[in-house]
């Protein structure tokens, strides 16, 4: 039986009207990554909140690291790390300056201060930049130092809240490259995304997150297996053909999906001689997403 | 199976948090440091040339004091209005709701509580010593140096406490920066002109002594000029008691205003 990192049991938060965690279950076994994978509004960042008893969950039983929340968070959050959605580095201070706020913030011992600040440096591939003036960063540079600060500690468990949220391709694979080395130095990880291909690359466990209650949980190849089958016919046309082709296909008891500009069926595989005309392409994750999460936007 | 931690004390005000909110301010001080020091400067200097000399040539002494001598002891506490009460307004809020600062800090090992208390902290030790620039610009204008000077520091570090979390428990409470301006009106400004600052608040009708004798300004007025001009022994005693207990009223308020707005 492997430790768990985390540990959520039949959590529920309530903001006024809104129950933005809905019983929620979570484990994180130690050593692994997992991803909350939802659409916006589905509770992710508010799961996130609840770790760092940021919000206090009104029923439930959470705990971090063996740490019962809320009561010894503070004894959790020593051996975490946190990267925020919303960067709120200080930007009038140098990448380094940064840095050394933290180490103290995150109580390291004098005598190892200046090495972890290093590592930090070398880990955000910032050492060039270290007197740089945070405002003077580019967007990828200011993430970088903002997943470097909350690592500065060598922290057991990483919170990464949307960590490539708003940036460019090549920005997003360099994070990625970050935390996939990360990973493989055992850090257990709990990341928070809506980009489906991060979840895929990065996550050894998905949990789908459909308004505050988990919809589905597994390694990505084993969801989209369960939910989405193995291949999907892809089937473009104008609107009202679009139309058409769901309503054929649900007769022939297949499940479809929207994708905007086509409609996609999924499980063709099963060779029931579903004969339309289109791409086939296999089934992958956000097959699964949409599935499970609903094609509206809520 | 959770995983069975080594069991740490979890106290609460450790010193090591504390360290942390006061090295990020101590080190965010670094980068402005020259535009803090030249307002807190300034702006006394300013009221003390404009009363000192505007009102000081038609009245030369007011309560046996040289009118220079009282304003230059008086805007002591002005400075230190300014310094903390402003700073800790606007400040708060800015961190809490543009920077969002206070949540990467609460992330790590920091309480509300303790955030609150270094924040407060550090106010207060800027307001000592942004308080003292007054009485110092006085002595330039003919304010004889006296040994209780020295307590000056201390009494402004007091005030400073408290109004620093007033402040905080002011951003704590506001919705928007907007309101602000009822605090700024309807409590600040009244409270800074029935100090004693500027005239002697004897004079005045009752309600208004008695408004003076509640407003903790009042009392760090009284005991700088004492502190230059001689002690009155109990009754000071009692202005100390008197800012001390602002100071913990406001400490509470401000940790309960901010775990309010900071955790939900």
């Amino acid at each position: 039986m492997t430790d768990l990192a985390i540990r959520i049991r039949g959590a529920v938060k309530r903001y006024g009207p809104i129950t933005a965690v809905d019983g929620l279950d979570l484990d994180v076994p130690e050593g692994t990554c997992v991803g909350l994978l939802g659409p916006n509004g589905a509770g992710k960042s508010t799961t996130m909140r609840l770790l760092t008893a940021q919000s206090i969950a009104d029923e439930g039983e959470i705990e971090v690291l063996g740490f019962r929340l809320p009561e010894e968070s503070k004894a959790a959050r020593a051996q975490c790390g946190v990267t925020p959605q919303l960067d709120n580095l200080d930007v009038t201070l140098t990448v380094e300056q940064n840095l050394l706020v933290f180490s103290h913030l995150y109580r390291i011992p004098r005598a190892d201060r200046r090495a972890a600040i290093e590592r930090a440096l070398v880990m955000a591939k910032l050492e060039d930049r270290r007197d740089s003036r945070v405002d003077k960063l580019s967007g990828g540079m200011r993430r970088r130092l903002l997943i470097a600060r909350s690592l500065v500690h060598r922290p057991r468990l990483v919170l990464l809240d949307e960590p490539t949220v708003g940036l460019d391709p090549q920005v997003r694979q360099e994070l990625w490259a970050l935390i996939d080395a990360l990973r493989s130095e055992g850090t257990t990880i709990l990341m928070s995304t809506h980009y489906i291909e991060e979840a895929q690359r990065l996550a050894d466990t998905v949990l789908i997150l459909s308004h505050g209650k988990a919809v589905a949980a597994g390694s990505p190849a084993q969801l989209v297996r369960d939910h989405a089958g193995s291949e999907v016919l892809e089937v473009y046309g104008p609107p009202a053909r679009l139309a058409e082709v769901e309503t054929e296909a649900g007769a022939e008891g297949l499940r479809t999906r929207r994708t905007g500009t086509s409609i996609s069926i999924l499980g063709v595989e099963s060779g029931n001689g579903f004969a339309l005309g289109g791409e086939r392409r296999p089934a992958n994750l956000e097959d699964v997403f949409v599935l499970l999460t609903g094609e509206e936007i809520a | 199976m959770a995983i069975a931690p080594p069991r740490q004390r979890i106290g609460r005000l450790e010193r090591q948090a504390l360290t942390g909110v006061l090295v990020r301010e101590v080190v965010n001080f670094s980068s402005y440091w020259r535009s803090a020091t030249f307002s807190s400067t300034v702006e006394p200097t300013i009221y003390l040339l404009a009363f000192g000399f505007g009102f000081g040539a038609l009245v030369s002494k007011v309560g046996g004091y040289d009118y220079v001598e009282f304003v230059g002891t008086g805007t002591v506490a002005t400075a230190v209005l300014f310094s903390s009460a402003f700073a800790a307004m606007f400040g708060t809020f800015v961190k809490y709701q543009f920077q969002h600062t206070y949540d990467a800090i609460l992330a790590a090992p920091v309480d509300t509580e303790e955030l609150v208390s270094a924040e407060a902290l550090w106010m207060a030790s800027r307001a000592g010593v942004y308080g003292c620039v007054p009485m110092l610009v006085a002595i330039g204008f003919g304010l004889d140096p006296a040994w209780g000077m020295l307590t000056v520091p201390l009494i402004a570090w007091v005030s400073g406490f408290g109004w620093a979390c007033f402040g905080i428990m002011v951003a704590g409470f506001a919705k928007s920066i907007e309101n602000f301006s009822y605090v700024v009106s309807a409590v600040l400004t009244p409270l800074f002109l029935v100090a004693g600052t500027f005239f002697p608040l004897d004079t005045l009708p009752g309600w208004a002594q008695f408004l003076g004798n509640v407003n903790p300004l009042h009392h760090c007025v009284e005991l700088v000029r004492h502190a230059a001009f001689g002690w009155e022994g109990w009754t000071d005693l009692a202005r100390v008691g008197a800012l001390v207990a602002f100071g913990l009223a406001m400490w509470r308020l401000a940790i309960h205003a901010m775990t309010r707005k900071l955790i939900d």
